[in-house]
C-alpha cells in the first residue's frame, strides 16, 4: 500500500510535449508508472516516443484509456485551466507540478475539486513517489527504496535529502510527497499525516516543513490527538529574515508570524521530536521508533 | 511586490472605491503647488515600503503652506526603518468622525480570500488581532460567488449595529475591495482606516496592497510601480537574471539548488557558528550562464569570504553540476574560497571532476558547511 496511489493509478500527462513534461514522462515510464496518454491540445493524433498516444483533451484520455490520475506539466498561465479540465474530466488525483501559479487562480479552482471529490497535490511541488507502486512527478527514483517510513515535505530537494539519507540508513519509504511551497496547495501536512496514519504500510513517518503559514502547527495538533506512530520533524528557515519570499511563494514570515521558532514550539509541545539539522532526522527516528 | 500608498489608491480608484484625491510629490515646492491646487488642510505622508510611517513622524496635518513647506522639507529624505523617503503624498485632509479597518488576504486553511473588518480602525490591525481578536470580524469569501450582498451588509452591520445607511457603505466597500483583491492579483489588500465624516461620507485614507509575484505575467502595466530605489541592487540583479535570491549580512554566500535546501543550509551555517550571506536558489539546471550570474551577484558583496554550493542531484546529474560549475569558475577570477558538496545521481563522477580542480570537496552538507566557515574565517 502507499498513500494517495494504487496498482489501479493510471497517468495522464498534460503538457506531455513539452520539454519537462517529455522528460519526465519518460522517467515516469522508466519507473513504471502506467502512463496511458497525454494531453497537448493541438497536438492529437501525435504518439510521444512511438509508446503514448497524446490527445487534444482529457476527456478524451479518460475515455480511451480509463485514465484517472493526471500530472500537470502546463506552465504557469494554463495550470489552473489544466487542473479545472483534469477534474472536470473525472480524474479523481490531480499533480500540478508547476511553479509560479498565481495565487487566485488556485482559489478559484479548489470548491470546483471539492464538488467532484478530486485530490489536488501541489502546485509548485515535485509530485509523489510510492516505491513499487508509482511515481507522479519528478523525485528521482534513484534515491528511494521500497519499505515502511512515510515522507511529507513543502520543498523539493530537501526532501530528496531525506529520503537519501533514510535509504542509507536502509530504511526504505512507503510514499515520499511533496505537497509544494505554494500558499493555496491542494493537500496539505493534515490531508497527509491522516493518510499517513491510516495505512497499514507506513509504519512511522517524517514531516518537512518550513517558514509561512501555520499548517505546521495545526498538523502538530492533530497527531497530538491522533497519532501513534513515530513522527519526527524538521522545519527551514529559521535564519530567514521576515517580510522576504525565500524562493518559495509560501516560506514568508509575515507579520511576526510564520517563523521556525513557532513551529519547532508547537510541535515539540505536541511531543514530536523536532531535528536541529537534515542530519538528526534519521538518528532520531530510530531513537523513538522501536521496532 | 509592494506597492507605494499613491498606487494602492490608483488600483482602488479604478475599481471605484472613494478615495480623496492626491498626488506625488518628489520635492518641496512640487508639495506646496500640490496643496495651493487641492486647497488647506492637507496631509503629507510619506510614500515608503513599510509601516509605522505615522509614529516615525512621516505623516503630518498642514493646515497653513508654512506647514506644508516645513512638513514636506522634513520627511523628503527622512529614513524611516532603513527606507529613505523620495517621494510625499499631499491628500486632502478630511474631518473623522468614526474609522474602521477593511482587509483581504490569502487566508491558507480555508484557501480562500479572506475578509477582515474592525471598528478599531486606524490603529495597527496586527495590535489588535493579538489583544482584542474579538474585535475582528471575518469571512472567508466564497470565489465561486464573490462577496453577496447580504454578506457584505452583514459585517457591515457587525461594524455599526445601529446604522443602515453606514453599513450598507462599508459593505459595498468591500464588494469593490474583493474585486480589486480579484482583479489586481493581489495577496493583501488593506484600508486601514475607512473613515465616515461628520456628514455620513465614506473615505478610504490609507491603502495597502502586495501584489502576487506570480501573478505579474497577466499585468504588464504593474512592472511600472516597482520602487527600484527601494530594492537592494544585489537583489535586483537577481531579479532580472531569474535567480531567487535574498540578501543577508554574513560572509558566507550559499548556492543551492531548491528553496527549501537552501533554507536549511543558511539554517545550518548559523547553527556552526557562522552567518550566511544569501539565500539563493539556483534551482535544478547546470547551466554554467546561470552559475555565473549567481556568483557574480554574490561576489559583489565584499563581505563574502567563501562560497558554498550544496547542490542535491536528483534528476540533474551531479556530473553535470560539477562540469558547469567548474566551468563557470574557470571563466572568472575569483579569489575568495570555493567548497562544492555534490549528492545525489553520479556523485562519484561529480567528485571526481571536482579533485582535479582548485574548488574545496565536500561529501555531506554538515562536512561543507563546517569547511565554508573555517575557510571565511
Amino acid at each position: 500500500m502507499a498513500i494517495f496511489v494504487d496498482d489501479s493509478t493510471k497517468v495522464v500527462v498534460q503538457g506531455i510535449t513539452g520539454r519537462d513534461g517529455g522528460f519526465h514522462t519518460r522517467e515516469m515510464i522508466a519507473y513504471g508508472t502506467d502512463v496511458v496518454a497525454g494531453v497537448t491540445p493541438g497536438r492529437g493524433g501525435q504518439v510521444f516516443d512511438d509508446k503514448v498516444p497524446v490527445y487534444d483533451s482529457v476527456a478524451e484520455a479518460v475515455e480511451k484509456h480509463g485514465a484517472n490520475t493526471s500530472v500537470i506539466f502546463v506552465p504557469p498561465f494554463g495550470a489552473a485551466g489544466a487542473v479545472f479540465e483534469a477534474a472536470d474530466a473525472g480524474c479523481k488525483l490531480v499533480v500540478c507540478i508547476t511553479e509560479g501559479v498565481p495565487t487566485v487562480d488556485m482559489v478559484k479552482v479548489m470548491p470546483f475539486l471539492k464538488e467532484r471529490g478530486v485530490r489536488l497535490i501541489g502546485p509548485n511541488c515535485p509530485g509523489l513517489l510510492a516505491p513499487g507502486i508509482a511515481k507522479l512527478g519528478i523525485l528521482p527514483a534513484s534515491i528511494v527504496k521500497d519499505g515502511p517510513v512515510g515522507l511529507v515535505s513543502r520543498s523539493g530537494t530537501l526532501t530528496y535529502e531525506v529520503v537519501y539519507q533514510l535509504t542509507a540508513a536502509g530504511l526504505g519509504q512507503s510514499t515520499c510527497l511533496g505537497i509544494g511551497g505554494d500558499p493555496v496547495i491542494g493537500t496539505n501536512f493534515l490531508d497527509a499525516i491522516e493518510a499517513f496514519n491510516a495505512d497499514p504500510k507506513t509504519e512511522a513517518f517524517v514531516m518537512i516543513g518550513e517558514i509561512g503559514g501555520d499548517a505546521e502547527e495545526r498538523a502538530a495538533e492533530y497527531i497530538k490527538a491522533h497519532v501513534k506512530k513515530p513522527v519526527v520533524a524538521f522545519i527551514a528557515g529559521q535564519t530567514a529574515p521576515p517580510g522576504k519570499r525565500m524562493g518559495h511563494a509560501g516560506a514568508i514570515v509575515s507579520g511576526g508570524s510564520g517563523t521556525a521558532a513557532e513551529k519547532i514550539k508547537a510541535l515539540e509541545a505536541a511531543g514530536i521530536p523536532v531535528a536541529e539539522r537534515p542530519l538528526d532526522i534519521v538518528p532520531k527516528l530510530q531513537e523513538i521508533w522501536k521496532r | 511586490m509592494n506597492i507605494h500608498e499613491y498606487q494602492a489608491k490608483e488600483i482602488f480608484t479604478a475599481y471605484g472605491l472613494p478615495v480623496p484625491g492626491g498626488k506625488v510629490a518628489g520635492a518641496v515646492d512640487e508639495a506646496v503647488a500640490l496643496a495651493e491646487e487641492y486647497g488647506l488642510p492637507v496631509m503629507v505622508k510619506s510614500q515608503v515600503l513599510t509601516g509605522g510611517r505615522g509614529k516615525a513622524g512621516g505623516v503630518k496635518f498642514c493646515e497653513s503652506m508654512d506647514d506644508v513647506r516645513t512638513a514636506a522639507d522634513a520627511i523628503l529624505g527622512m529614513d524611516i526603518k532603513g527606507h529613505t523617503v523620495h517621494k510625499v503624498l499631499i491628500t486632502p485632509a478630511v474631518d473623522i468622525d468614526s474609522e474602521f479597518y477593511i482587509g483581504m488576504l490569502i487566508d491558507r486553511n480555508t484557501k480562500r480570500v479572506l475578509l477582515m473588518a474592525s471598528a478599531e480602525g486606524g490603529v495597527e490591525i496586527e495590535q489588535v488581532a493579538k489583544d482584542t481578536p474579538e474585535l475582528i470580524f471575518k469571512h472567508a469569501i466564497d470565489p465561486r460567488f464573490g462577496l453577496l450582498d447580504h454578506e457584505a451588509l452583514g459585517m457591515g452591520l457587525k461594524l455599526v449595529p445601529d446604522d443602515i445607511k453606514k453599513a450598507r457603505q462599508l459593505g459595498a466597500t468591500m464588494q469593490k475591495l474583493y474585486r480589486a483583491f480579484v482583479g489586481a492579483d493581489a495577496s493583501l489588500a488593506e484600508i486601514n482606516p475607512f473613515i465616515f465624516t461628520p456628514t455620513g461620507e465614506g473615505h478610504a485614507i490609507d491603502a495597502k496592497v502586495n501584489l502576487d509575484d506570480n501573478a505579474l505575467f497577466r499585468h504588464p502595466g504593474y512592472e511600472d510601480l516597482r520602487d527600484l530605489a527601494a530594492e537592494d541592487r544585489s537583489e535586483r540583479k537577481a531579479r532580472v537574471a531569474g535567480l531567487s535570491f535574498v540578501k543577508l549580512e554574513g560572509n558566507v554566500g550559499c548556492l543551492v539548488n531548491g528553496a527549501g535546501l537552501a533554507m536549511a543550509t543558511m539554517d545550518l551555517v548559523k547553527y556552526y557558528g557562522g552567518q550566511p550571506a544569501n539565500f539563493l536558489d539556483i534551482g535544478g539546471s547546470s547551466n554554467p550562464e546561470k552559475v555565473v550570474n549567481a556568483l557574480t551577484i554574490i561576489l559583489e558583496d565584499p563581505e563574502v569570504k567563501a562560497i558554498l554550493f550544496n547542490i542535491f542531484g536528483g534528476i540533474t546529474r551531479c556530473d553535470d553540476v560539477a562540469k558547469g560549475i567548474i566551468k563557470a569558475t574557470e571563466s572568472m577570477d575569483i579569489t575568495v574560497p570555493i567548497v562544492v558538496r555534490l549528492t545525489g545521481t553520479n556523485e562519484t563522477e561529480g567528485r571526481a571532476l571536482l579533485a582535479k580542480t582548485d574548488l574545496h570537496p565536500a561529501e555531506t552538507m554538515d562536512e561543507a558547511v563546517q569547511k565554508a566557515i573555517e575557510l571565511a574565517g
